[in-house]
């Protein structure tokens, strides 16, 4: 409630008698340490909470959390904590562990604990409020700190399972000595179509490629941004000495690629993956000749 | 910073092995286009394989190269771009027009001595 | 790092790739950055002879990237929109400096007053 600057004077007591409000409930949730812990870990498991894990589980992570919990109030300082919190959250995501459960947990800790505040100072109610006043903003900082860095685990798994399902989605085909085909299906974001690149040109040093066939069939529509990627796509492959067929082009994509006035001297297209095939044969020297066993009729 | 040339045959074979400063690679652009028509030379080959980068100096003197030797009646290709290097130089905008590019040194070489050339597109200013 | 001679142009994109490294950058954004360094640091040498680069770290929440500032006091741009387009040049060069440079990464900022100098400032994010 400090509102100018005649309160200044003022603050330092404060925070000193903070601090020692704070020595005073560390040492108070130490001393019990074994009691809340056991009653914390009963409620979690009331609340349904961390239905994944076993109970002997529960209690052993229960134990670190009460201990870091404990020591971030104790030191003011959220690093490991955040450290824990990101390490326990790597190793129970995978368990199918949500993110509710996650801030259920830690603010039943909360609650846990300012019970036996409570019971402890109940008859003091000045001093109560006192030492809430300590424990509260603390307390809060906390759960925010751990369900932060729970989320914030979770979007990198995500961001890294999306990067696996992208790759997975441009795969680069060698059929013939020399010649790649990229058969891409779906829609081109621009995330998409820088992976799109770096495969397409890796692939083709790592299998010393000549042609590359990028088959488009599969992709119903792109934007001007994603096109001229494209285009560039095809330029960076010419300076690795490798020429690019694009084959399957929609309607909708030329209608694209003219609006965004794409040097059609650069561009090489043919009409389906068939011909872009037999293109990239002709052009590798490749003569395909019917023998007679495949020609002859059924019987 | 001085790339070595090296004469192989009818050809000559520039390997660039570190990164050029502006001045080398003007060095290099005056050394080749003498050479080859002192040593009457009938491709030239610039392996830039070791450069992590070829910004707009670079690619308009790679450029002036090739052109300049193609007056001099010589071919030029320039092999070893690596990928992630390509994929810089046309998000900048530069694509080495009209410039041959071949993967590698191999590649390169079966480039210029492909059957046929003289009747190719740059038949006209072969001056043999 | 100061920059006003040919040799600083090849250093600084060295150092900047360094630091994208360091920052966990992918390879292509290596090579990225780089180029735009070589770009920027290109553009002091030859407008306004000296200036310097700044490269650090940037964090912005749960982004981590690299950031690039290339600072002169040579004369300065008179029409930043005009040297902003593809194809704009006062020097012979290819003039596809800046608006290349903003294409290469994900963050661009000029400020430029004339007679007085140019601040170009770059980032790039981690992916």
């Amino acid at each position: 409630m400090s509102n100018g600057q005649g309160q200044a004077t003022a603050t330092e007591p404060r925070v000193e008698s903070t601090a020692s409000r704070l020595r005073e409930l560390v040492a108070h949730l130490r001393q019990q340490r074994a009691q809340l812990r056991e009653e914390w870990a009963r409620l979690i498991t009331e609340a349904q909470l961390l239905t994944a894990m076993t109970k002997e589980e529960i209690f052993a992570e229960a134990t670190s959390v009460y201990d870091n919990y404990v020591e971030a109030l104790e030191t003011g300082t959220y690093e490991a904590l955040q450290a824990y919190a990101r390490n326990l959250s790597e190793r129970i995501i995978p368990r199918g562990v949500e993110t509710h459960e996650v801030v259920g947990i830690v603010l039943l800790l909360r609650d846990v604990l300012a019970r036996s505040l409570f019971a402890k100072y109940h008859e003091d109610f000045t001093k109560l409020n006192r030492i809430l006043d300590a424990y509260e903003p603390a307390a809060n900082r906390i759960a925010i700190t751990v369900a932060v860095g729970f989320v914030q685990e979770r979007e990198r798994i995500i961001r890294e399972q999306q990067e696996a399902i992208r790759e997975l989605s441009t795969p680069v085909l060698q059929v013939r000595e020399r010649l790649l085909i990229l058969p891409i299906i779906g829609v081109i974001d621009p995330q998409r179509a820088r992976q799109l690149t770096e495969q397409l040109l890796r692939g083709i040093r790592t299998n010393r490629a000549k042609v590359v066939v990028l088959d488009i069939t599969g992709v119903p529509y792109i934007d001007s941004p994603v096109a001229n990627h494209l285009v560039q796509t095809v330029e960076a492959a010419r300076l690795l000495g490798a020429i690019v067929i694009v084959t399957g082009l929609s309607p909708e994509i030329a209608q694209t690629l003219v609006n965004i006035g794409v040097d059609l001297g650069k561009m090489n297209t043919v009409g389906d993956l068939q011909g872009g095939i037999e293109e990239a044969e002709r052009l590798l020297g490749y003569k395909v000749v019917l023998t007679r066993e495949s020609a002859a009729q059924p019987a | 910073m001085q790339v070595p040339i090296l004469k192989q045959g009818p050809y000559l074979i520039a390997t660039v092995q570190s990164a050029l400063t502006d001045d080398d690679l003007k060095e290099l652009r005056n050394v080749l286009v003498e050479k080859v028509g002192h040593l009457r030379s009938r491709g030239v080959i610039v392996d830039v394989t070791a450069l992590d980068v070829i910004d707009s100096f670079a690619t308009r003197t790679l450029r002036d190269v090739a052109h300049m030797i193609r007056l001099r009646g010589a071919e030029t290709v320039i092999v070893g771009i690596q990928p992630e290097v390509a994929f810089s130089m046309v998000k900048l905008g530069l694509t080495l027009e009209g410039v041959a590019t071949s993967l590698d040194l191999e590649e390169g070489l079966a480039y210029l001595g492909r059957p046929g050339k003289a009747s190719g597109r740059e038949g006209r200013s072969d001056t043999g | 790092m100061p920059v006003g001679a040919d040799v600083d142009i090849v250093t600084a994109r060295q150092k900047g790739r360094e630091l994208a490294a360091q920052c966990g950058l992918s390879s292509t954004d290596l090579a990225v950055v780089a180029t735009a360094i070589s770009e920027l640091a290109r553009n002091i040498v030859r407008y306004a002879v000296r200036g310097e680069i700044v490269l650090r770290r940037v964090e912005n929440g749960t982004k981590r990237g690299i950031e690039v500032v290339a600072t002169d006091d040579g004369p300065g741009i008179s029409d930043v929109p005009l040297a902003m387009q593809d194809g704009y040049s006062t020097s012979g060069g290819l003039g596809l400096g800046l608006p290349g440079v903003r294409r290469l990464m994900d963050e661009f900022d000029i400020v430029s007053r004339f007679g007085k100098g140019t601040t170009v400032t770059v980032k790039k994010w981690r992916r």
